[in-house]
């Protein structure tokens, strides 16, 4: 594409955008004097934790609020028109045709029954009224165009058999169907695992030079705007709170919200030096000032093992033919060993389809293992030992949405587990939930109100406060942070880590996120493919690298420093494998040797080489 | 919170006239009213006066209290049918949806089996073996009326199970029972409720519908179904002979379905507040 071309594009121009929302009482403002400017072939991204109002500004833009309840003032412009006196038929026009979402959700937001190419080609030909067969051709080009290997033998392909990254490429291919001015990515890569988030910013990018379009690129994960954008907005509580190049605020900072965010930002490699976790500085929102981050003392002690997993192994089978002859079966955990010791944190990383949460659910008795043992404080989990050995493990999950019980007050969820064992009464019970609640940091009035009145960082505190009702000595945190606000992660990272030094727990942190767990972690065991292929001490792993997965690991994870972007011509459009193998499949032998002391690495089989 | 105000809203209405249904039938045998069987024979399809509210029947029995009558009838299977079929049904579908595997399959097959048979043929061959009236009537009713609370229980019970919350109860180490009961159960309530209230409101229609063709409630007992089957009759007579029952049936099914609706709106914690993203 020529540069004439390319500057024929409109921009996009908002300027003194406020947006309320009515509700019972009246209306909220919710976007408060809003004003940025997108070039043609720029890249804005506005930054802001839930709540901020960065999503709904995305869907001004695009006209699709709710007429009746909300309230739109200011100007958004493209080009020379004007979106928000446009009628609601002229939007739909310039939906699609001129301005392009791509969203967080790659799963839902394909029709799961039509096949891959047809949905490209839909949206051709609903925009460019050609024939069917010309769209075809043009739907081919596309999916080669976003790096979709072999595209035309995938084009009748449904939606189910692509994996979460390739999903989000279809997206990309339906949003650049149509050559739009704008691109509006609303975290488009939060779903997806680390390497595939590499992959996608790169494919926006690149897409980006060719097209020359704007791009408004919505997230709350500072390293993705450092490796993206030219410009950042940065939005609080429905406020601007500060807006320039992306170079200069990641280099001076001068709003204290700002640099609250930017510190709360776990940086690889800050932890050099160091074995034992350190917690995360916490600043204040209105002065920008750090308080004091307590130095924490060693708390792994050796002589005592809270948790030895020998050969652990568990298959479940995919798919039988009619006799019940297993023909698939999905590999989940395959001979994985492991111990913990007391006071240690131990953090399983990995991507999906590594087998990591399976690990831990095998670990709770949640699941049967097909082969192997675990023992907690000496103790075989079997099923007859299971309802006692649950008190010494507890889990943390994910989701602080999902995990609470919605029909139980929050006293009520912390002291389940200890109705569930008969441990206590009633009056027992909410002196336990209050001094719990004061423990995690929120105020022992709350428990008679329910889990949907609070909001995500809190409910996970409620979850932890409820993990330790029963006193365990082994608490597995299976992505307990990894859906949080960055400021809110820090909160509950250095909850985590005080109560460690409390009480000594013994902690299995399964994620994703290498950032985070360099932070917290004592030892890391990385898997993948439901294989341990490298574990060791956090300090070894993280400087030594061996095994060619964790260093692929390590590299995708996004820098949130501008100046050192990525060289984007190093990433690799590889997919994640699928841990599913046909029912005759005898896993390969795995030897590990010893690189450093406690630092074992797995002989990269055939399927690394190169 | 509306929970909590005291002020009279529009909301409360089906409450308060399901209530009085309730309250009115339950003391029917112990206020003062006439005995429903009475007649008088000299009064036949009298009009209404002041002690006959709703006027006299073909017998001269008087229509109102032979009205609260019926519907009590009415509510009697209704309810325990109803109740019946509730708790096995439920407890076979959440047996079915958590345990899966063998249990679910011969729980699932047995209630498509069930589901077979028409069920006002069920309630016609009960009826014939049996022989009529409640006794019989109930339990009939009941087993026509469980696979729906199993289907909806389970299909409830599949996509609430795999919830982190009931993983977490799981690994906490509570016992399959508790799980299911005191955790699934309270979170599939909302649609069982439901189910119930359409039960109930089906119920009284099959009642009426078998008692209208003489399996149901015998005469000379009052019952909706039986007191339009005469009312048809005499229709040229006294047409209100039956409207009044007609109208007694639609009223109180349209009250049941109402209390019903607003009933799971209340029963949810999260309908008071609009939830956040």
């Amino acid at each position: 594409m020529s540069i004439a071309e390319t500057t024929k594009k409109p921009g996009l121009s908002i300027s003194g955008l406020n947006i309320s929302f009515r509700n019972k009482d009246g209306w909220t403002s919710v976007v408060r004097n809003l004003g940025f400017d997108i070039a043609p072939g720029e890249t804005v991204a506005i930054v802001g934790e839930s709540g901020s109002g960065k999503s709904v500004t995305a869907l001004s833009v695009l006209g699709l609020l709710p007429q009746q309840s909300t309230r739109i003032e200011g100007s958004i412009r493209l080009g020379d028109k004007e979106l928000l006196s446009l009628s609601p038929k002229a939007l739909k026009a310039l939906r699609g045709n001129e301005i392009a979402m791509i969203f967080q959700e790659p799963m839902t937001s394909l029709n799961p029954t039509m096949c891959i190419g047809d949905q490209i080609a839909e949206s051709i030909i609903a925009h460019r009224g050609i024939s069917k067969a010309e769209a075809k051709v043009e739907a081919i080009r596309l999916m080669e165009k976003v790096h979709i290997p072999s595209a035309a033998r995938r084009y009748g392909e449904y939606p189910h058999q692509f994996s979460g990254g390739m999903r989000q490429r279809v997206m990309i291919a339906i949003a650049l169907a149509c050559k739009p001015a704008l691109l509006i990515a609303d975290e488009p890569t939060t779903a997806l695992d680390v390497t595939i988030q590499a992959q996608v910013l790169n494919l926006i990018k690149e897409l980006q030079e060719e097209e020359g379009m704007a791009v408004l690129f919505i997230t709350h994960d500072m390293g993705v705007v450092a490796e993206v954008a030219d410009r950042m907005v940065v939005m609080y509580r429905g406020d601007v709170v500060e807006e320039g190049t992306t170079t200069e605020i990641f280099a001076n900072a001068r709003h204290p919200y700002t640099k609250a965010l930017l510190s709360a930002v776990p940086q690889l490699g800050s932890m050099s030096g160091s074995s034992d976790p350190q917690p995360f500085a916490i600043y204040d929102i209105n002065t920008g000032l750090a308080a004091e981050a307590s130095v924490l003392k060693s708390t792994v002690d050796t002589s005592e093992i809270l948790l030895d997993v020998k050969d652990l192994s568990v298959r479940f089978p995919v798919q039988q033919t009619i006799l019940g002859k297993v023909t698939a079966r999905v590999h989940a955990v395959e001979n994985v060993s492991l111990t913990l010791a007391r006071g240690e944190t131990l953090a399983i990383v990995g991507e999906s389809g590594s087998g990591k949460s399976t690990t831990g659910k095998l670990i709770t008795g949640l699941l049967h293992p097909t082969a192997g043992k675990v023992e907690i404080c000496g103790k075989p989990m079997r099923s007859d030992t299971r309802q006692s050995l649950s008190r010494s493990v507890q889990m943390i999950f994910q989701d602080p949405f999902a995990s609470l019980n919605p029909r139980l007050t929050v006293g009520r969820a912390i002291t389940e587990p200890l109705r569930i064992h008969k441990l206590a009464t009633e009056k027992e019970q909410d002196e336990i939930a209050a001094s719990l609640l004061t423990r995690v940091g929120l105020s022992p009035d709350i428990a008679k109100r329910y889990p949907h009145e609070f909001s995500g960082g809190q409910r996970q505190r409620i979850c932890v406060a409820r993990t330790l009702a029963l006193k365990p000595s082994v608490i597995i945190a299976d992505e307990a942070v990894s859906a949080l606000d960055v400021s809110v992660k820090a909160q509950v990272v250095n909850l985590l880590l005080e109560l460690q030094q409390e009480m000594q727990l013994g902690f299995i942190f399964i994620s994703h996120d290498m950032a985070v767990v360099e932070r917290i972690s004592h030892r890391v065991a990385v898997m993948y493919l439901g294989e341990i292929v490298e574990i060791g001490p956090r300090a070894a792993i993280f400087s030594n690298p061996v095994h060619p997965y964790t260093r692929r690991l390590i590299e995708a994870v996004p820098v949130p420093d501008p100046s050192r972007r990525r060289d984007r011509h190093k990433i690799a459009d590889s997919e994640i494998r699928s841990p599913v193998r046909p029912g005759d499949y005898v896993p390969p032998a795995r030897s590990y040797r010893e690189v450093s002391p406690g630092h074992l690495v797995q002989d990269a089989g055939p399927e690394w080489a190169a | 919170m509306t929970g909590t105000s005291l002020k009279f809203t529009s909301r409360q209405i089906p409450a308060v006239l399901l209530a009085l249904l309730l309250v009115v039938s339950l003391l029917a045998p112990v206020l003062p009213l006439q005995d429903p069987l009475l007649m008088d024979t000299a009064a036949r399809f009298a009009a209404p006066s002041g002690a006959h509210l709703f006027g006299q029947d073909e017998f001269g029995r008087d229509i109102l209290v032979r009205l609260i009558f019926a519907i009590r009838n009415s509510l009697i299977v209704a309810f325990a049918a109803a109740i019946l079929a509730g708790v096995i049904g439920t407890a076979l579908g959440v047996m079915a949806g958590y345990s899966r595997g063998l249990t679910e399959m011969l729980a699932m097959r047995f209630i498509d089996i069930v589901l077979c048979f028409p069920p006002l043929l069920l309630a016609m061959l009960a009826v014939t073996l049996y022989g009529p009236g409640p006794v019989t009537l109930i339990p009939v009713l009941a087993i026509v009326f469980v696979p729906s609370f199993t289907r909806v229980a389970h299909a409830s019970v599949l996509s609430v199970r795999s919830q982190d919350y009931v993983e977490a109860v799981r690994s906490m180490g509570a016992s399959n029972a508790r799980v299911m009961f005191s955790t699934i159960l309270p979170n599939i309530a909302g649609p069982l409720i439901v189910q119930f209230s359409f039960t109930v409101a089906v119920t009284v229609v099959l009642e009426s519908g078998l008692s209208f063709l003489g399996l149901g409630v015998l005469p000379p007992a009052p019952s909706l179904g039986l007191m339009i089957g005469t009312g048809r009759a005499t229709l040229a007579q006294a047409p209100m002979l039956l409207v009044w029952p007609c109208a007694a049936l639609t009223a109180m099914i349209l009250i049941l379905n109402a209390f019903c609706d607003d009933l799971r709106d209340r029963l949810d914690p999260k309908s008071s507040k609009i939830r956040g993203q």
